[in-house]
């Protein structure tokens, strides 16, 4: 279900703005360029609340529940995500020097940084998934435990779909030679995008892992 | 000016009604479906309405049998909320959003279609339900209620609230961005439409507030098909969690409901009483004021599901703070009322309707606001009679005015006056004759969602089914008059009634394209009175643009 939705409304949103983006300056007469990019930040705004009412109800959870985590919870490991957050925050970097890169019309190295932040996305769910496996515990072991394999899997279905759009980005470099020094706006939205995930790692790392 | 209007049409190519069927990225084409397939809807969940009302006019369950009354009431409260009034509210803004602010489609037009193409879907889902046991736990579907009965029927209602959710979500995005960055040049947000401030504040509900019942939604379908267990008291989670999350959006979604069309009556009660609007900027403003209590007040709906005192205050208290600019609201379509040369034609009179009915279903909400009668009242029919008050009386009312007063503009023929009349005279019966004594029902102590009852609240509750089907007549007048004016009404002008907004300015039904050219703001949308006897004359519009480029 899940799996229904949030890539229907994402790829929905990216297909209509790349369709004004390539079919059309009739939306962009009234001199507003920005048109395509406010759109996305509106989708994101959205998404920043469906993992706010997550959140709110993991933390409800937490203040009201007697113990937390319940017992007989096992201990989460913080060596193994703590790499892959690292790994993950490091690939905006790593993502942002390839949009610097077409902005001076560099497209090899718009397509060398968005590939290393591609693989670094896929060590990252890599790391997920061991992690996943590793774990003595199941998604219905206890509160605590549905409430970290939702969390994080649906963060995880999200860096998905972030890793998706960048490797559109790669394909329609590589194959189409989409983007130019002043027409870049794809790789824009796949960044956006991707910085929000990391964002929002950054607050379920803290929330469920340290807190 | 007719024979003007009938050239531009000629020569503009128009769309066929097979378009209407297809995946069309026509912002017109686009509001008309999802008028229309929400009007169908409508008289679903209103034959369902009509099933549960002969029910309940015995005590005894005779009818249907309570599981079927119990899905009927679920799926009755779903339809007529997610299926009808909320795209309702989008189909007038799809339709008029890039005409009031002059330009000639939506920022995202594939968007646009993708997000209504999945509202049919979602309702298909919904009514399916009925092959695989429909939802029984009402349109709220509090667990641990919503666990226990048919897992599939509930998982479908849940699949049609995520696809219906996304729409509304996709369609907001696209409200915003094209109010806010495609007006024509000199529209600035002070002189654009009320309406488009009303879409504003609605769409920034939705893109705060829907995600949020998405989410509890992901987690209720956890519960239901993986076995988790976050609201299942019996797995150590806790119901109260689902209540909060699904009334952050829920509370909000009355507002989602009712600001559009508070949008709409500022647009007809301005130009059917030929006044400027009074108060334009209180209004525009007061728009976000709701939005942004509406965000705030939403545990009003749980003072008896052991929120602790200090909360109940701040959210009664919130609550009765939104009767603030909603009063304002209300004082100023009173005000553009006063004096004004009110013409008493349907749209007019619904945006009467609207305004006498809302007021009491607001005064109502200011009275269940208050804990200690809330407590008292609770889950009886006067909360029922009052939110019927706000969504039918109040939006429902707005929304037949819209229908009567964009009619012409959307399909380029007048409706039957007449017929209209009668459309609004039975309504107005029908709503207050069923609506009214479930106030007395409830005080008197009918719980509201039962499909049997105690003897004593018989004869109100024959007084009310009798109102029902008072209702259920209504419709008819208003199916022949939309299909007679539709074919043999009279050719409308392209502004048949003197209005001063933007979509007004071309053919009726606007070409393709909208407007032949980029239309011209020579005044604001509500300056009646600047000689606005003759804007619909092609000569004076051009003197007055020339006069306004001298000055």
């Amino acid at each position: 279900m899940l799996s229904i939705t949030i890539p229907m409304q994402t790829s929905a949103l990216s297909s209509d703005l790349n369709s004004t983006y390539t079919s059309g300056e009739t939306h962009s007469h009234h001199g507003h360029p920005d048109l395509r990019m406010f759109g996305v930040v509106l989708f994101l705004v959205a998404e920043s609340a469906i993992f706010l009412g997550l959140f709110t109800a993991y933390l409800i959870y937490r203040s009201v529940m007697p113990a937390w985590p319940p017992e007989g919870t096992p201990e989460l490991e913080l060596l193994l995500p703590g790499i892959n957050s690292v790994i993950l925050i490091s690939s905006s970097f790593v993502m942002h020097k390839g949009q610097a890169a077409i902005r001076n019309n560099d497209n090899a190295g718009l397509q060398k940084w968005f590939g290393l932040t591609a693989i670094m996305g896929i060590i990252f769910l890599a790391g997920q998934m061991y992690e996943y496996f590793h774990l003595e515990m199941g998604l219905t072991t206890n509160l605590f435990a549905s409430c970290f394999y939702v969390l994080t899997g649906f963060h995880g279905l999200h860096v998905t779909f972030g890793l998706m759009l960048i490797l559109s980005v790669l394909w329609r470099s590589r194959r189409v030679g989409h983007y130019s020094s002043n027409s870049h706006f794809g790789v824009e939205a796949a960044e956006l995008y991707w910085h929000f995930v990391d964002v929002i790692w950054i607050i379920l790392f803290i929330l469920v892992y340290l807190l | 000016m007719t024979i003007a209007a009938e050239n531009l049409t000629a020569n503009h190519p128009r769309r066929k009604w097979t378009d209407y069927f297809t995946f069309c990225v026509d912002h017109k084409v686009i509001g008309i479906q999802y008028l229309v397939s929400s009007f169908v809807f409508f008289f679903v969940g209103g034959a369902f309405a009509e099933v549960m009302r002969t029910e309940l006019a015995t005590p005894d369950p005779d009818v249907v049998p309570p599981e079927l009354y119990n899905q009927l009431m679920t799926l009755h409260g779903t339809i007529m909320i997610f299926l009808w009034i909320v795209p309702a509210g989008a189909a007038f803004a799809n339709y008029l959003i890039p005409l009031m602010v002059g330009t000639e489609d939506m920022a995202f037009p594939r968007l646009n279609a993708v997000a209504f193409w999945l509202t049919p879907p979602g309702g298909i889902l919904l009514i399916s339900s009925f092959f695989v046991g429909a939802p029984q736990a009402g349109w709220t579907s509090y667990p641990p209620l919503s666990l226990l009965s048919g897992k599939w029927g509930e998982e479908l209602w849940i699949l049609s609230l995520l696809l219906v959710g996304t729409s509304s979500i996709l369609g907001a995005i696209n409200f915003v961005t094209t109010i806010l960055k495609m007006r024509i040049k000199d529209m600035d947000l002070h002189s654009m439409p009320l309406f488009c401030w009303a879409m504003l504040a609605t769409s920034s509900l939705i893109l705060l507030s829907t995600p949020v019942l998405a989410a509890a939604l992901i987690l209720l379908s956890f519960d239901l098909i993986a076995g988790t267990s976050f609201f299942n008291p019996a797995g150590g989670g806790d119901p109260v969690v689902y209540q909060h999350l699904f009334w952050f959006y829920s509370h909000p979604a009355v507002y989602i409901m009712i600001l559009p069309f508070f949008g709409v009556i500022s647009e007809v009660i301005p130009v059917h009483a030929r006044k400027p609007i009074f108060g334009y900027r209180a209004i525009a403003y007061s728009s976000l004021a709701i939005s942004f209590l509406g965000l705030i007040v939403w545990a009003h709906h749980m003072f008896t599901s052991g929120t602790p005192g200090w909360l109940r205050m701040f959210f009664m208290a919130t609550t009765m703070l939104i009767a603030v600019p909603t009063g304002i609201k209300i004082f100023s379509w009173c005000g553009t009322l006063w004096g004004g040369k009110i013409q008493l034609n349907s749209a007019m009179l619904f945006a009467f309707g609207f305004l006498s009915s809302f007021m009491i279903g607001g005064l109502t909400g200011v009275m269940v606001a208050s804990v200690p009668f809330d407590i008292h009242v609770h889950d009886t029919y006067f909360v029922v009679g009052h939110f019927h008050y706000v969504l039918f009386g109040g939006s429902a009312f707005a929304l037949f005015s819209g229908v009567y007063h964009w009619f012409p503009k959307m399909t380029g023929r007048m409706v039957n006056e007449p017929l209209g009349r009668l459309h609004f005279i039975l309504t107005f019966i029908g709503m207050n004759l069923t609506f009214m004594p479930m106030h007395e029902l409830g005080l008197m102590g009918m719980n509201r969602r039962i499909a049997l009852y105690d003897i004593e609240f018989q004869p109100l509750n024959i007084l009310s089914t009798i109102g029902a089907y008072t209702l259920a007549v209504s419709t008819f007048p208003f199916v022949i008059n939309v299909f007679w004016s539709l074919f043999k009404g009279e050719k409308a002008a392209r502004n048949p009634w003197r209005a001063l907004t933007l979509e007004w300015q071309t053919a009726s039904p606007p070409i393709i394209e909208n407007f032949e050219e980029e239309p011209v703001l020579w005044c604001g949308p509500y300056d009646f009175g600047i000689d606005t006897e003759l804007v619909d004359e092609e000569e004076t519009v051009q003197t007055l643009i020339a006069d306004a480029a001298g000055s």
